[in-house]
């Protein structure tokens, strides 16, 4: 269970997170949503102890994070930032490896090889695996990522507008897949989409935002509504029912 | 496949190993007195030129040479970028002025006291270049380097106007201008501790590739990353002011090398280490040795050689990354 | 209010010349005002010609913390000096009557330096870049410079040192007259350019569409660049940031780009910040011969604020 109790978070003297209490449980996928500047990057960050906690606390599984060892937290949790740029020259192979430093501290035994193969195997990696990082197109990285934060193996995942990047066809694979670790191996997902259907697709639950406090919190069909849509992003348009899930039609 | 990997690597370490003992032999034979092979072992004076001069200028030239090719990479690592090095970022200005103003203040330090002095002024130095370049915008790598340079141009101008005013310009330029041709047994121990350093990089291999994917990538792993900053400061301080102080600066070696083995065999340090600090040496080993057959029996200082042939290097490079875009 | 300060720079650079002539002035007085006065002409050209040559490159580069010898420009001028002594041998070079040697070297200079910066002017590389490159061309040639002196007189060990400082206290006066001519000539050439160089500032789209062909400007330019590198390399020494910290201090002072302002602002600050630093240093404190060393550092000071502060806006 992530417990968030009292967050509040300022930028030099800009507040970003205003007195956040939010509890996550164990298990299942859970989307951020709100319009830029809502403060769900920093929210991810966190708790994912990027950025030092100024007022509040939060916990994961009982451990508070900015008292908990980085590496005995780096087994419970891991993140992907939205804006994570390798720059260094590694293959994909031994990118998604690198996941499993917090466990071996570098020695791969044959479970963290297994591992590894399963994680690139999950993403479609597996044709990939041998080549560079800088070569590969925006969306091949963006999944590479994802892969590395899968194979650290933790119960819990947060992940920073993954989809970023990446095209129909995999964004869907991706949100897939992330709906399948959640279902068969009982990961947490928390996941920053920019893509409200995307949320109401694959999410079971939504978490919306604005000006660094949570506006709206509940399962999709109770958070995609057009008055609820009208407060959160400020628009106005028709949601429509396809297979028991709301969606937007915000092009309309 | 991995079996093939596996047997072309192995080839290409003999003959990356084979390549460093031709040079080390070369270097033991060239000089201004003529060292044949067979001699070393009937004359007595031949092995005493042997013990006393050659050997340890080779090990010199090995030791600095691999260390500073280390420090690069680490530089490297560290700042996310891949031209600097310890003598682009202040880290052998500050080395420099540190020795200068210990010297000057403290005469009768022992040469220890004097590297462990040089090495807190190359670690103060390099701090605050990497507190400054983290300002500077990601989108524009070449500006960090470039700060780096003039940075440590200004530390160096500053070096410059002490030692004029105390009248130890000889001395600055021995720091600032890596020659071997001083080394003498009992002149060059100190620089077995760059031995000790580059022992360290290795124990930390695989948290410096982590580091090398950003802050946020590093502790999401569990790295602490402020302390590894620190140890990665440590030791590319030490191995800088060891080389100051011994033999003089020599640039470009921990750029050269570490973005070479970069373009052939990416950037998992655990499998590069080896292979930079094996390049740095080799390097380093040939520029003497080049700097000893140019005008023999006259000698060229390595610096001098290195600034030639390490500059075309890094031009090379430059542009070979700028014409990709 | 432009033209005022203008006034007041033009009095601030006479009154340093003065001071410099006149301050401790004593013995035998015809014979000591003569050297003065000799010294004092190397120095003002010295600083036009860095001034000048520093603010047209930054225009033609479109950089505001460019200077020729960033680029490395001084250093190839030592070395294109040195590569002429490797060539002749040291007895043919000393031979040469040396305001031919001069007209040689500055001739050596313009072409290796139009060789070298034309082409990435041309390619229109990354300006981060193009700074890179030309700081590692300057210790490449800083390099070949003592390695060609090394391998012409293996014995000299002072060369390197010297060539690393300008020393304005040892100024070459043998080459003053002829340094004097290309030093006006550039000037008044500079000038005519005036309204050009505005246009080129817009850069080679704006520029071209206004009518100016821009490869001859650029190349035009550059060749007058070369030539004054030439002239202040070969009467003091290299000097790196110097032109830096005038060409901003100028802009600061005219608040303007418009080269008519711009480059007598930059002219005349030089003057006074060189004469008026030699006469403190002769007078006050330190060496004399310390004034090059103190101008690097303040320079390379105003150049790293120049990039953390621009590169944050």
């Amino acid at each position: 269970m992530i417990r968030i109790e009292n967050v509040s978070f300022r930028h030099r003297t800009v507040p970003i997170l205003s007195d956040i209490t939010l509890t996550i449980d164990k298990g299942g996928v859970v989307a951020l949503v709100g319009p830029n500047g809502a403060g769900k990057s920093t929210l991810l960050s966190l708790v994912a102890r990027l950025q030092p906690l100024q007022m509040g606390n939060i916990q994961i599984d009982g451990l508070p994070v900015d008292a908990t060892p980085g590496r005995q937290l780096a087994r419970v949790v891991a993140i992907l930032r939205q804006d994570t740029t390798v720059a260094s020259r590694l293959t994909v192979r031994e990118l998604v490896s690198f996941g499993r430093f917090p466990h071996g501290r570098g020695r791969l035994s044959a479970a963290d090889h297994a591992i590894v193969d399963a994680a690139l195997a999950r993403f479609d990696l597996a044709d990939l695996a041998g080549r560079f990082i800088e070569t590969l197109s925006g969306g091949q990285r963006q999944r590479a990522l994802v892969a590395m934060a899968f194979a650290q193996g933790t119960d819990y995942l947060l992940l920073d507008e993954p989809l970023n990047n990446l095209d129909m066809y995999y964004a869907r694979e991706l949100m897939r897949a992330l709906r399948a670790a959640a279902d068969e191996n009982g990961k947490t997902v928390v996941i920053v989409l920019h893509d409200i259907n995307q949320a109401s697709a694959h999410a079971d639950r939504i978490v919306a935002m604005k000006g660094g406090r949570i506006l709206a919190d509940g399962a999709p069909c109770d958070i995609l509504t057009p008055d609820m849509l009208e407060v959160v992003f400020g628009l106005r348009a028709p949601v429509e029912t396809i297979g028991g899930k709301p969606f937007v039609l915000h092009q309309l | 496949m991995t079996a093939a990997l596996s047997t072309s690597s192995w080839r290409a370490k003999a003959a990356a190993g084979l390549g460093l003992a031709a040079l080390f032999a070369v270097s033991l034979a060239v000089g201004v007195s003529p060292l044949p092979p067979g001699r070393v072992l009937s004359d007595p004076d031949a092995l005493q030129l042997l013990l006393v001069s050659r050997l340890p200028r080779t090990l010199a030239a090995v030791l600095s040479g691999a260390g500073l090719a280390i420090a690069g990479l680490i530089m490297q690592t560290l700042s996310r970028n891949r031209f600097v090095e310890p003598a682009t970022a202040g880290t052998a200005q500050s080395a420099e002025l540190g020795i200068l103003l210990v010297t000057l203040f403290f005469p009768a330090a022992s040469l220890p006291v004097k590297t462990l002095l040089a090495a807190g002024a190359a670690l103060a130095g390099t701090s605050v270049f990497l507190a400054t370049a983290q300002r500077l915008p990601p989108a524009q790598p070449y500006l960090v380097p470039l700060f780096g340079i003039v940075y440590g141009g200004v530390i160096g101008a500053a070096a410059t106007y002490a030692a004029w005013q105390a009248d130890l310009l000889q001395f600055l330029s021995v720091w600032t201008n890596g020659d071997f041709s001083g080394v003498l047994r009992g002149r060059y121990e100190l620089l077995w501790i760059a031995a000790l350093m580059v022992a360290a990089a290795f124990l930390v291999a695989d948290r410096l590739t982590i580091m090398a994917l950003g802050r946020e990538a590093s502790i999401g792993l569990g790295i602490d990353y402020a302390r590894m900053m620190q140890i990665g400061l440590v030791i590319v301080s030490v191995i800088t002011a060891l080389s100051v102080v011994v033999v003089g600066m020599i640039p470009f070696v921990g750029l050269a090398v570490p973005n070479i083995v970069s373009r052939l065999m990416g950037d998992n340090v655990r499998g590069t280490l080896g292979w930079v600090a094996a390049g740095g040496a080799g390097l380093v080993l040939a520029c003497d040795i080049a700097g000893r057959l140019i005008r023999y029996p006259y000698e060229i200082p390595v610096g001098t050689v290195m600034g030639v042939a390490g500059g075309a290097i890094f031009l090379w490079l430059l542009f070979r990354r700028g014409g990709h875009g | 209010m432009a033209d005022r300060r203008l006034l007041a720079l033009a009095a601030a650079a006479l009154l340093s010349a003065l001071a410099f002539l006149l301050i401790g002035l004593k013995g035998n007085i015809a014979f000591v005002l003569e050297l003065r006065l000799l010294k004092l002409a190397a120095l003002m050209q010295v600083g036009v010609a860095i001034a000048i040559s520093t603010v047209i490159f930054q225009t033609v580069t479109g950089n505001r913390i460019l200077t020729p010898s960033v680029m490395g420009l001084d250093a190839l001028y030592l070395f294109g000096q040195m590569l002429m002594v490797f060539l002749l041998g040291g007895v043919g070079y000393v031979s040469l009557d040396p305001q031919v040697k001069f007209a040689v070297e500055v001739m050596v200079l313009m072409v290796l330096a139009s060789g070298l910066l034309l082409p990435m002017l041309k390619r229109r590389l990354d300006m981060g870049l193009m700074l890179l490159a030309g700081v590692v061309f300057g210790v490449l040639f800083r390099s070949l410079y003592s390695l060609l002196a090394r391998l012409i007189d293996p014995n000299d060990f002072a060369v390197a040192q010297t060539a690393s400082f300008a020393n304005f206290n040892a100024v070459r006066t043998d080459l003053l007259a002829f340094a004097a001519v290309v030093t006006v000539l550039a000037a008044v050439l500079a000038w005519r350019a005036r309204h050009v160089l505005d246009v080129v500032s817009l850069g080679p789209e704006a520029a071209t569409g206004l009518g100016v062909n821009w490869a001859a400007s650029v190349t035009g330019l550059l060749l007058l660049v070369s030539a004054l590198v030439a002239v202040s390399t070969a009467l003091v020494g290299p000097v790196a940031f110097f032109g830096l910290l005038v060409a901003a201090l100028a802009e600061r002072l005219v608040v303007t780009r418009r080269h008519a302002r711009l480059l007598p602002a930059a002219a005349l600050t030089g003057i006074t910040v060189l004469v008026g630093g030699q006469t403190l240093f002769q007078h006050g404190f330190g060496s004399a011969t310390a004034l090059g060393v103190v101008i690097e550092f303040f320079g390379g000071l105003v150049f790293l604020l120049l990039l953390v502060l621009g590169s944050r806006s």
